[in-house]
């Protein structure tokens, strides 16, 4: 693979698709999707990295109302979502006390097809969630085709029916092309440790222009953004 | 109410007192002259006249078109209003009839409430006529054509407009000769009447003229008359005769109120009292159809909704809900009350139940999609009602921009299931541009176009504010370039963050209208540490400004 470039296995392994694997920084690239939407498990490596929100963000449509629920935990621990820093204000919040309720209003929000996603945010590893309820929220939001999106902060990767699970991380930003002191586009280190028909993998990515392309690990940042602004 | 069209216009259009206005309609030989302002009719121009008529009097005269529809409601709304003296309100044409049998006493006696009445209506600005008769025929009359419009009995106030007050036993005696005795009251009645014209009692135009003509000009020239004879003269048009006996109060002449729509309800009783829980929630499930058939006949959606259950000790236990948009789908009302109804204490046993809509709006039939697939705002606002029913309305929040630099003001809450669609709220946000830009240099709110679309990418602006954050800043121990210096480190929930990359300051100052003096600027720099995770700190004031001593810093967002 690509000198400096962390992927620890490849994105698609299958062969029709192995066309699709990334070649070299600055390729535009889709992040391994199934073709259906379904749930999904995302694990923040730690409740005061918000990285994930991004990474999150950047693959959802936002044509149709968003259902965020999120845990009292969750907002004591690492904020309430702040609409002005959204790509779209069309969304229903949703604050529950605890995991419990937060599960039923994804639940409910899943059988509704006229929502683009159900993000829900859960605190630590709750009783209430168990194998069976996130294998409930994977059958509705199959059943529904909304997809779904299960937050784990702070939390342990326990047996779960979820169809992907990802470990996110915030990486070093790309270099500002305006400022070299600030933060630029932001850069996660993306985990993919389980999935369904497709092979794991970790990738280390940032999102632009509508797309997702890799880019060079935070060692290599130099040699990374060469290749990056000369593609 | 005589003048109520040009003192309308007059109120709406807010002219010069004394300015020549005339209201026309238009008639069958161009436009004629409705009503007049003063200051017109001291110029000739009469209600009724052609304009030009009234033009070649005075060509100053100045024509505006009148508006009958906004007329006729607002006296529509003042029947409602004149609910306020008596339940039995009518709109009468151009005036109001109330029945104030028995309330009179309630305002002090009935020349009291006339005063009332008309100095009510002249805060409104509006002149009004009140007459009070015995009989509502006796009334009309009286208000519009006695020269000084006098009570039922005995001299009053003067008087005007339209009351009436019903006889309480009208006589019904067909073959009473006018000639006959009367019961006290109408002979006082008789002898105010019989001055009149025979205009005012309200026959049509062709009977009126015959009866002038035959020399019959007042109401006493008619009583005068044999009964049989008025009878069989007028057989054809419109009996004199039942007319007569209307306002002398020997026909009933009932008073159509204006309807107050009951709110639709469904009852249900029960033999036997329903001690048990499930009572509430079956007694729920066969109200739901004879609830939505009136919904349906009625036109209407459900916003609200009460499921009433009565026990037999005389109390009453209430369950309700909300929806978001109107409703009247059975299967969606019924889900979003079922929870709460067998939540219903019975305690003794129910024995009747009521599902009553407490607010409701016009929802017109709609067809549901052939297929399987409801539409997508209908289902979210269902959505939106299930969540509301059991977590409450302050935890279901959709966001709305408030105009403020704050960032923990900027993002305001409002409950989804009182705000509405979204395409509303991007019709909110069209009516704050407007607004904002009408100003003078007034800055367009960047954040009220965020609804009017979807963008695909987040554009530079929300680049710079963090997708989530903190309810409350907490402070953090920051290494820093005094006095306004990058920050270097920082110390938050007991983790060291090495800051590797920084921008800002952005300066916000506090909203001096409604903050304290002793408040502080905010700083706000993005901050991106060795590891990549990005948060939003800020430094509280600057050394020197009088407002404290160190400035502190604190942690209020985190970026994705």
């Amino acid at each position: 693979m690509a000198g400096g470039l962390i992927l620890v296995a490849g994105g698609e392994s299958r062969a029709a698709h192995f066309h699709q694997l990334p070649r070299g920084l600055g390729d535009r690239w889709h992040l391994p999707v199934s073709p259906n939407p379904t749930l999904s498990e995302l694990f923040a490596v730690h409740p005061s990295d918000g990285g994930w929100v991004g990474f999150l963000l950047a693959q959802l449509g936002t044509d149709k109302p968003l259902l965020w629920v999120q845990e009292r935990m969750a907002i004591l621990e690492s904020g309430r979502i702040h609409p002005p820093g959204l790509p779209t204000q069309n969304l229903i919040h949703v604050e529950t006390r605890d995991a419990r309720d937060a599960l039923w209003a994804m639940e409910e929000g899943l059988r509704c097809s006229g929502l683009s996603a159900v993000i829900g945010e859960i605190w630590g590893d709750p009783k209430a969630l168990d194998f069976t309820a996130t294998r409930r929220l994977a059958v509705a939001s199959e059943r529904s085709g909304v997809a779904a999106f299960l937050i784990r902060l702070g939390g342990h990767a326990n047996l779960s029916g979820a169809r992907m699970r990802w470990r996110i991380a915030s990486a070093p930003s790309l270099a500002n092309d305006l400022d070299s002191k600030a933060p630029g586009v932001p850069a996660w280190d993306a985990e993919l440790f389980r999935a369904r028909g497709m092979p794991p993998g970790r990738w280390n990515l940032a999102h632009e222009a509508g797309a997702f392309h890799l880019v060079a690990a935070a060692g290599d940042r130099t040699l990374g953004e060469e290749r990056r602004l000369r593609a | 109410m005589p003048q109520l069209a040009i003192e309308r216009w007059a109120k709406s259009a807010d002219c010069a007192p004394d300015a020549p206005v005339v209201l026309t309609v238009e008639g069958t030989h161009g436009a004629v002259v409705h009503a007049v302002t003063k200051a017109a009719a001291e110029r000739g121009a009469r209600a009724g006249a052609r304009l030009t008529d009234a033009r070649a009097l005075d060509p100053a005269l100045v024509a505006v078109p009148a508006d009958p529809e906004g007329d006729a409601a607002l006296v529509q709304r003042l029947a409602k209003w004149a609910g306020r003296w008596s339940p039995l309100v009518e709109v009468d044409g151009d005036g109001l009839r109330l029945d104030v049998t028995g309330a009179a006493h309630l305002f002090g006696g009935e020349d009291e409430l006339v005063r009332d009445v008309e100095r009510r209506f002249a805060v409104l600005g509006l002149t009004a006529r009140v007459a009070i008769a015995p009989t509502a025929a006796a009334a009309w009359a009286l208000a519009r054509f006695s020269s000084s419009p006098r009570r039922g009995e005995g001299d009053s106030p003067k008087a005007s407009g339209v009351r009436g007050v019903q006889a309480a036993t009208p006589l019904t005696l067909p073959a009473l000769r006018a000639s006959l005795p009367l019961p006290d009251g109408e002979r006082g009645l008789l002898e105010q009447l019989s001055p009149l014209p025979v205009s005012a009692l309200r026959l049509d135009a062709d009977t009126i003229r015959t009866l002038e003509r035959l020399g019959l000009k007042t109401i006493g020239a008619l009583l005068d008359m044999p009964r049989l004879a008025l009878a069989r003269r007028f057989r054809g048009a419109e009996d004199v005769v039942d007319t007569l006996d209307r306002a002398l109060g020997r026909k009933p002449e009932p008073l159509t109120a204006i309807a107050a729509d009951p709110p639709p309800r469904a009852t249900l009783r029960v033999e036997e009292p329903a001690t048990h829980h499930e009572a509430a929630g079956q007694a729920l499930e066969r109200l739901i159809p004879e609830f939505v058939r009136q919904l349906q006949e009625r036109h209407l959606g459900a916003r609200r909704l009460a499921l009433h259950g009565f026990r037999v000790d005389g109390s009453v236990a209430t369950a309700s809900v909300a929806t978001t948009i109107p409703s009247r789908e059975p299967k969606h009302l019924q889900r979003l009350l079922a929870d709460k109804a067998t939540a219903l204490d019975p305690e003794f046993g129910f024995d009747a139940f009521a599902l009553t809509a407490d607010w409701t709006e016009s929802l017109d039939a709609a067809q549901e999609s052939l297929v399987e697939e409801p539409s997508g705002e209908r289902e979210v606002a269902r959505l939106v009602d299930r969540l509301t029913v059991k977590l409450g309305p302050k935890r279901v929040r959709r966001p709305r921009a408030e105009e403020s630099h704050l960032p923990e003001r900027a993002s305001g809450w409002v409950a989804a299931v009182s705000s509405s669609l979204p395409a509303k709220l991007a019709g909110r946000g069209s009516i704050e541009r407007r607004f904002n830009g009408g100003g003078v240099g007034a800055k367009p709110l960047r954040h009220s176009t965020a609804s009017s679309g979807p963008p695909p990418r987040p554009s530079a602006r929300e680049e710079l504010r963090p997708q989530r954050l903190l309810d409350h800043p907490e402070a953090i121990d920051v290494i820093y370039a005094t006095p306004e210096g990058m920050p270097r480190r920082f110390v938050w929930r007991r983790a060291v963050h090495d800051i590797a990359r920084a921008e800002g300051p952005e300066r916000i100052a506090p909203e001096w209208w409604r903050q304290p003096s002793t408040s502080r600027l905010r700083d706000y720099y993005r901050v991106e540490d060795v590891s990549g995770r990005r948060y939003w700190i800020y430094r509280e004031g600057v050394i020197g400004d009088g407002r404290g001593g160190l400035p502190g810093w604190f942690i209020h967002g985190l970026f994705g």
